[in-house]
């Protein structure tokens, strides 16, 4: 009897060591030898990370995880989501068992210098936005003069509000509340004035929260900063490089045009710049470690970054974010993708 | 007077239920905007997301395979109930089909479209924890449990050690020990499944309870036994494996089984570090911005089934106890 | 049990003695025992060695700090409900104490909401009332039997789909109930009953010293004096009177609906709300299933012994059936108790600031996840032990004392 459960045991523990989960050498020799690409996603997060209703990792997270699966294996579904919580995330990167953090953390010094990993390309800019009701008129933060406006405490939008305001040379009533679902609700209902949290908050609660979603618009501008991108360990400068160039891999064709419906017309195209994006011309994919075709893949299998932004956060989802900060610079945004030289 | 102070509580209480669960709720719709305009329940919420919320990540095409360990488990469980079949093997039959099963989610075998364990989720995923706490944790019960008992001082210091600890802190916090710092604890390279660190987790917090309960029943035994199986030469594990612990488990069932409940109970706390179970499941299904406003009637429904699991369990365990108090022999 | 009776008749030949050799030190019991458990305490020790250099290695590796020196640092963060003022400026150590008291708090009044609403249901299983014992039974039948995580998200969302502070619930403008929890008044801060609450807990002692000293005396003389009645008037009249001679203190602030929330009297959040009944409702179902058994425990043989010298039926109850059910209820209730308390650590699923949701939060901003789990273990392990040491001294004093 001891002995059949010893032997079961060992047999378990012999199973879970099998190969299979992502080791801390060199990443790229591992992923291909495992076939995939490892992820740590929140999948709690409408947009970013979760689950449709058949159960399939949707987001923008996600999207950039299956970019780099594309770049580096060929297939945008050679990916495995592991499930990470807030306080688990930075541990998994940390010991190996993911090759890379997507998970909507955002880019601070403490975390870069303390924790043993490094942030690379940030593909998310939040920022802090003020909602107003349509029927106050106002077109701008400067018609916001006397307003009533709903902030959390000891957040980033507390300092924003002041700040705006007293740039503006513009008198407020803050009212701070606590949780930040009682702040949507009182909002909603028609406490305040003006609603200032993240961008992607303030869209996410106008969608849940709003009892007409219609009647509420974001006015421009974002103030405040809270960049997030992918997250891999340090000590691994190839696999480091690969995961920032496939985002912007993502950011260049979305400057040059190119989509992932006309990309293969693109290949014939003339422009020297596109022509290194796509492998057409140059070695750009030999010196990451992967063949030619690797950004050609990203752009066929996952599109541009704008068509990943729309599908997840934008027109297409129920989240309808505007651009903002996350445009390409050229058009006023801040994604500036390095030259692909 | 208290009766009809229960009365005019009830009468208060069930006509607003009925009409919000029944007459003015939404039972099928493919669009929740059907949902908010109605002033009842939104059933819908669960023909729109049951296949996440009973099978997590688990690939949408395969999920006849979850469906099918779902059966297997059920069918075995409901065949352990009847006392006939209880032996030594009964548990070498779970332990193998604990194994089928886990081959048959696995796949790569037989033609079967392999599935990682990072793919797992759901009502299969919840039934294979509790199935495999119970089954790995009762032998490293039973292993406590003596070693607690035993003469050698540093086996027993141990066991008392491992149980104590585990006993006075939260369950959480050792799944959490489990999923943070055990690949802490490998080497460069070496990592654990994800899933099997959470299985570890409930093993040991299992294993740490029910040790208790088979102590009490260890000690229930007349010393006469012990010596008498001493007295006719039997060495230890054959005294203890033939003689106390068939006595001591039958003694000790109706707690074990209550302890058994909870493990099922317990399978919820997987959600909290990260794995889809059916409550971490619903959790993120409702994450969709269309639905997520229907959380109430999706968490009613993984209520009931979780009552369902239970409720059948407890009375299935009130039986035993009647009739292990009755005095019929097993 | 006939594979017993068959290994009987096989039996084993009895042990002989052979001279002294290598396989004879290990015929000898003693070596034995000893070398066994040589090699499991071996086999451990190893194994946390290895353990722990691989967790030096990995650390220093990736340049990561160790000790537990950080605790003096500043935590950076807030806590939704600090009864101790906690602030980001304070120190991580601040942190886990203030978490430690929420953790204690939704602990006490889980115990206390439990008790009083298990000992009710427990009572009224027995109760001939067939309507009354149905719906407690279908109660604990419903509550015992789902697990409490979701019980508990269950009354977060139910809590959180109330209506807005406006439109709150309240008790003829008293008390409201709102998305925002529940808000009720408070006695406006006085000096007065800080010594009314003295003058009770002394009576109290008081009130105890007096039984004492009337059972021995009983015991001595035979003769039996009616404390009972003194001592009712005693716990209720010293605290009364110290509130009276105070200046008799009766204002109420009362919450008031100001601008965006309310403000005055005390607010219980949202997730301490949810936290609380969850813990109470599903541990209530336990301790009336054990009131149920402790009361059914005590056999009417005992109760008819009792009338039959004549005790009288307050009497029968204090000193027959009171003293056995309770021996029998205690140790199962204790470990309720044990059990409500680490279970409040499911807090984190819905946001309550209790101590392993704080501690999440600073391994997150601390980044020593070694040093931040030993401290919530051990602070977990010494809650667990003190209850358990109470417990234990208790059941010494309501053993049965062979005399």
């Amino acid at each position: 009897m001891k002995r059949v459960v010893i032997g079961a045991a060992m047999a378990a523990i012999l199973a879970g060591l099998a190969p299979g989960d992502a080791t801390a050498g060199p990443t790229i020799d591992a992923i291909k030898k495992r076939g995939t690409v490892i992820c740590g996603a929140n999948g709690n997060r409408a947009g970013f990370s979760s689950l449709n209703s058949k159960g399939e990792w949707i987001g923008m997270d996600v999207d950039t995880c299956k970019a780099i699966a594309a770049a580096v294996l060929g297939d945008k579904n050679k990916v495995q989501f592991i499930k990470t919580t807030s306080s688990t995330r930075f541990t998994a990167l940390q010991t190996g068992e993911i090759d890379v953090l997507t998970r909507n953390t955002t880019w601070t010094l403490s975390r870069d210098a303390k924790l043993g990993i490094d942030f690379v390309a940030p593909t998310f800019y939040d920022g802090q936005g003020f909602m107003v009701n349509k029927s106050t008129g106002a077109k701008s933060v400067k018609d916001l003069g006397g307003a009533t406006v709903c902030v959390l405490p000891g957040t980033t939008s507390e300092k924003v509000v002041a700040d705006v305001f007293r740039e503006n040379g513009l008198k407020y009533i803050p009212v701070v509340i606590e949780s930040k679902k009682e702040l949507n609700t009182a909002f909603f209902g028609g406490r305040c004035d003006v609603h200032v949290q993240s961008t992607s908050g303030l869209s996410a609660a106008r969608a849940t929260v709003a009892p007409n979603p219609e009647d509420f618009v974001l006015l421009p501008g974002i103030y405040g900063k809270d960049p997030m991108g992918p997250v891999v360990r340090q000590g691994d400068a190839q696999w480091r490089d690969i995961v920032a160039w496939s985002v912007y891999a993502m950011m260049t064709a979305e400057e040059l045009g190119v989509t992932s419906v006309n990309v293969d017309e693109k290949m014939k195209s003339k422009d020297a710049e596109t022509q290194r994006l796509l492998g057409v011309k140059g070695k750009l994919g030999a010196t990451l470690g992967l063949d030619n075709d690797w950004a050609y893949r990203i752009i066929k299998q996952i599109g541009n970054y704008g068509e990943v932004f729309e599908r997840n956060l934008g027109a297409d989802s129920p989240l309808k974010l505007a651009r903002g900060l996350n445009n390409i610079w050229t058009k006023g945004g801040l994604l500036y993708s390095p030259p692909f030289k | 007077m208290l009766t009809l102070l229960a009365m005019w509580a009830l009468f208060v209480t069930i006509p607003d239920f009925i009409s919000w669960a029944f007459i003015n709720a939404v039972w099928q719709t493919d669009d929740s905007k059907d949902c908010q305009v109605a002033a009842g329940a939104c059933w819908a919420v669960i023909t729109e997301k049951h296949r996440v919320m009973l099978f997590g990540t688990f690939p949408y095409d395969e999920h006849w395979r979850g469906v099918l360990a779902i059966a297997i488990i059920i069918i075995l469980a409901v065949i352990s109930g009847f006392k006939r079949f209880w032996s030594y093997r009964l548990f070498l039959v779970w332990l193998v089909a604990t194994a089928l099963v886990f081959l048959l989610l696995l796949g790569g075998v037989f033609g079967l479209k392999p599935i990682g364990t990072y793919q797992w989720g759901g009502l299969p995923l919840t039934l294979l924890l509790f199935v495999g706490t119970v089954v790995g944790g009762m032998p490293l019960a039973v292993l406590l449990a003596l070693g607690r008992r035993s003469s050698l001082p540093a086996i027993k210091a141990l066991c008392i050690g491992f149980i104590e600890i585990i006993r006075g802190v939260p369950l959480i916090t050792v799944l959490f020990m489990a999923s943070l710092m055990f690949p802490l604890f490998m080497p460069e390279g070496v990592t654990i499944n994800k899933l099997l660190r959470a299985e570890i987790g409930m093993i040991m917090f299992f294993a740490a309870y029910a040790a208790e309960i088979v102590r009490g029943g260890l000690q229930a035994i007349s010393l006469g036994q012990y010596e008498a199986a001493e007295a006719i030469g039997l060495s230890y594990w054959q005294k203890t494996n033939r003689i106390i612990l068939p006595q001591a488990l039958r003694i000790v069932l109706p707690a074990l089984m209550s302890d058994v409940i909870r493990a099922f109970k317990n399978t919820t706390f997987v959600s909290i570090i990260g794995l889809f179970d059916v409550l971490g499941a619903t959790a993120t299904a409702l994450e969709d911005l269309l639905w997520v406003r229907y959380a109430l009637e999706a968490y009613i429904f993984i209520f009931i089934l979780y009552f369902v699991f239970c409720f059948s369990m407890s009375k299935y365990s009130a039986h035993l106890e009647r009739d292990l108090s009755e005095g019929r022999n097993l | 049990m006939r594979q017993t009776t068959a290994s009987l008749s096989r039996g084993r030949p009895p042990p002989k003695r052979p001279p002294i050799n290598l396989q004879g030190l290990w015929h000898n019991v003693g070596f034995r025992n000893f070398a066994y458990q040589l090699l499991v305490v071996g086999t451990i020790i190893g194994l946390a060695v290895f353990m722990v250099t691989n967790v030096q290695d990995a650390l220093s590796k990736r340049g990561i700090s160790t000790g537990f020196g950080f605790l003096f640092e500043e935590a950076g963060f807030d806590i939704g409900e600090a009864l101790t003022g906690f602030e980001s400026t304070d120190t991580f150590l601040l942190a886990y104490g203030t978490a430690v008291l929420n953790t204690l708090k939704v602990s006490v009044l889980g115990v206390v909401f439990a008790t009083a609403l298990g000992v009710i249901l427990g009572i009224a299983r027995l109760s001939s009332n067939v309507l009354i014992s149905k719906l407690s039974s279908t109660y604990v039948e419903l509550f015992r039997n789902t697990p409490l995580l979701v019980q508990v998200i269950f009354w977060y969302t139910i809590i959180t789909k109330m209506p807005h502070p406006k439109q709150a619930w309240s008790l003829s403008d008293w008390a409201f109930l709102s998305n925002r929890g529940l808000n009720v008044p408070w006695p406006a801060a006085n000096p007065v009953y800080f010594w009314t609450a003295l003058a009770f807990a002394l009576a109290c002692l008081s009130a105890i010293l007096i039984v004492r000293w009337a059972d021995a005396r009983r015991r001595r003389t035979g003769h039996k004096i009616p404390v009972l009645w003194w001592n009712i008037v005693l716990v209720l009249a010293a605290p009364f009177l110290v509130w009276w001679f105070g200046g008799a203190p009766s204002e109420l602030v009362i919450p008031k609906f100001k601008g965006f929330n309310f403000v005055g009297g005390v607010s219980l959040s949202p997730e301490f709300l949810a936290l609380l009944l969850g813990l109470s409702l599903y541990i209530a179902a336990f301790i009336a299933e054990i009131v149920r058994s402790g009361i059914q425990s005590v056999s009417r043989g005992q109760i008819e012994a009792a009338h039959a010298v004549c005790l009288s039926p307050g009497d029968t109850y204090r000193k027959v059936i009171l003293p056995q059910a309770l021996r029998v209820i205690i140790p199962p209730a204790a470990a309720q108790y044990v059990s409500l308390v680490k279970n409040s650590s499911l807090g984190v699923a819905i946001g309550y600031p209790e101590l392993f949701n704080i501690n999440n939060t600073i391994i997150t901003l601390s980044g020593h996840t070694l040093e931040a789990i030993g401290m919530m273990m051990a602070i977990y392990l010494s809650i667990s032990f003190t209850i358990a040491a109470i417990m234990n001294l208790y059941n010494r004093a309501v053993q049965i004392k062979e005399r």
